[in-house]
């Protein structure tokens, strides 16, 4: 049973970087195509990559839509939160499911409906179109994640501050938020990786400016290349580092 | 005013903001898509009316039908075998690996999660083609003597999309697990229950609304991918996500575009309450 277990959990990380290893090594590949026999080890395809302008320009517009959506959800799902644990008010249960709701909807159907209501309204495809269906994806999230972190013990301590006179945006600013700073930090980070993954919401929102995962897109319909490889690993280990930075820092801490 | 009339006033004011944002970039837009989905095409003009033709046509066009039907097909074989191949995956992490490498364990096991999204399918390419690493292998070993077919097929998505959520599914489902309090299985196995007997009456229950959750999320992210099929299912057949996207693209057809998705989120509502019972998406 045991050297099942042990075997059987071999075979599953076996499974799980299997794609992650073939795209690393071969985007080392010295020749034409990212597949077997590997012919050597040359660093070209990263310059190729890291001096592509157009690339570049997607990378920024990603970062950008990535941390300026995932700050508003995350500001709009704090304040939500706060109001929906703290104050009593009528139809609490239904705004709190309105809130969820977007979750279970998938983003071909978000975006879908954003375009029509754009292209109705006469706004065109953009950055900030794209921004605005990000904030829809991950303010489910962010709020959800508040929500759940409000205990009780954040509680007396606002109260604490009300009594000695704190304004409501001050116990917002000065007690509530830095008590739910693991949070916090956890669902800006978390928004900010869906974000900058997004595919089909900037797909559909974009037309001239677009980000990293529609260039990559774009970089797939000319075929196989060792480029795409470089891109890819590359990603890959800014999401890696941005993972165990978060892990060893905020998650640590909030245990 | 009262101390509660005030609180009240504060707290519309702070959920105000995330309701109006909801309401305007997620209520509305589906609502005008559902008013699309009756509309109806004049050439290439969009004529606005109340005309079921595009559910009657969705339902009746074998290619419509086909899509849907694949789509379903392919969901449901990837939620099931991903469920069954997280849960122990999940398990051995909780219960086997020693306390101390169990969050490292975990982070391995997803660490592939973060690559793109778009780049992950791509690498399953380079992977199953047919100059890929797994026929490469196979042919060296001599178990074949021609390269499988395997990319441009449906396995191929289904390999790819299982991949993604054994995952997802290994996160959700291990943090159920850790949750139980040790004294359920100890007080089973006091009664008499052997190893098996635990697991089926006492484990698995309890972590149902966990599976069932994550089962859940797998089915609304799968059933509405269009970048998996796309790249890994080659254009043999057709999901309804890729039958959306052509709808926009080569004949700009909104509204049946827009049918369509209201039947994937139709769809998706149903497997939302068939699964209600035990779903806590709050505390995913």
């Amino acid at each position: 049973m045991r050297v099942l277990s042990w075997l059987y959990l071999a075979v599953a990380y076996a499974f799980v970087f299997l794609p992650v290893v073939v795209l690393v090594v071969f985007s080392f590949q010295d020749g034409r195509l990212p597949v077997p026999p590997f012919k050597g080890v040359t660093l070209d395809w990263y310059a190729k990559v890291l001096g592509d302008e157009d690339l570049m320009a997607a990378l920024l517009n990603s970062l950008l839509v990535a941390v300026v959506s995932s700050l508003v959800a995350l500001i709009l799902g704090f304040l939500a939160a706060h109001a929906l644990a703290r104050v009593r008010l009528p139809g609490s249960v239904l705004m709190r499911g309105v809130l969820i709701a977007p979750m279970t909807v998938s983003y071909l159907i978000i975006a879908l409906g954003l375009l029509t209501v754009f292209n109705q309204m006469g706004i065109r495809p953009s950055l900030w179109a794209t921004g605005i269906g990000h904030v829809v994806i991950n303010l489910p999230l962010c709020f959800a994640i508040c929500y759940a972190a409000m205990g009780d013990h954040q509680k007396n301590a606002e109260r604490a501050a009300r009594d000695l006179g704190a304004a409501e945006w001050q116990v917002l600013a000065l007690v509530s938020a830095p008590m739910l700073a693991a949070p916090l930090a956890a669902a800006f980070f978390l928004s900010v990786t869906f974000s900058w993954d997004e595919f089909i919401i900037a797909f559909l929102l974009t037309r001239f400016d677009v980000t990293l995962p529609v260039e990559i897109w774009s970089m797939l319909k000319s075929g196989l290349s060792p480029a795409t490889n470089a891109v890819g690993s590359l990603v890959f280990l800014v999401s890696v580092t941005l993972v165990i930075l978060l892990e060893l820092t905020i998650f640590r801490r909030a245990k | 005013m009262t101390l509660a009339a005030k609180d009240r006033r504060l707290g519309w004011g702070l959920v105000a903001p995330a309701l109006i944002w909801t309401a305007a970039f997620f209520i509305l837009p589906f609502l005008a898509m559902l008013a699309l989905s009756f509309a109806h095409m004049e050439g290439r003009e969009v004529v606005q009316g109340f005309d079921p033709g595009n559910y009657i046509r969705i339902f009746t066009d074998p290619t419509m039908l086909g899509a849907l039907w694949n789509s379903l097909e392919i969901t449901l074989v990837v939620t099931v075998i991903s469920v069954v191949l997280a849960y122990p995956l999940a398990a051995i992490i909780a219960f086997r690996v020693p306390a101390r490498w169990q969050r490292l364990a975990l982070l391995l096991a997803v660490l592939p999660f973060w690559t793109s999204y778009v780049v992950r399918s791509y690498s399953w390419l380079l992977v199953l083609g047919q100059n890929g690493v797994v026929n490469k292998a196979l042919l060296w070993l001599g178990v074949i003597a021609e390269p499988l077919e395997i990319a441009s097929t449906r396995a191929a998505t289904v390999i790819g999309f299982v991949h993604f959520f054994v995952m997802l599914l290994t996160l959700t489902i291990y943090a159920n697990l850790i949750q139980l309090s040790p004294n359920y299985a100890r007080a089973a196995q006091d009664l008499g229950a052997n190893r098996w007997q635990t697991f089926a009456h006492v484990i698995l229950p309890l972590t149902l609304p966990g599976v069932v959750t994550g089962a859940f999320l797998t089915f609304v992210l799968c059933i509405g991918d269009y970048i998996t099929p796309q790249i890994l299912g080659g254009n043999t057949e057709l999901t309804l996500p890729q039958l959306i996207m052509l709808q926009l693209g080569r004949s700009g057809n909104f509204p049946l575009a827009s049918a369509l998705s209201v039947v994937l989120m139709a769809v998706v509502t149903l497997a939302y309450f068939a699964s209600s019972r035990w779903l806590r998406l709050d505390r995913v």
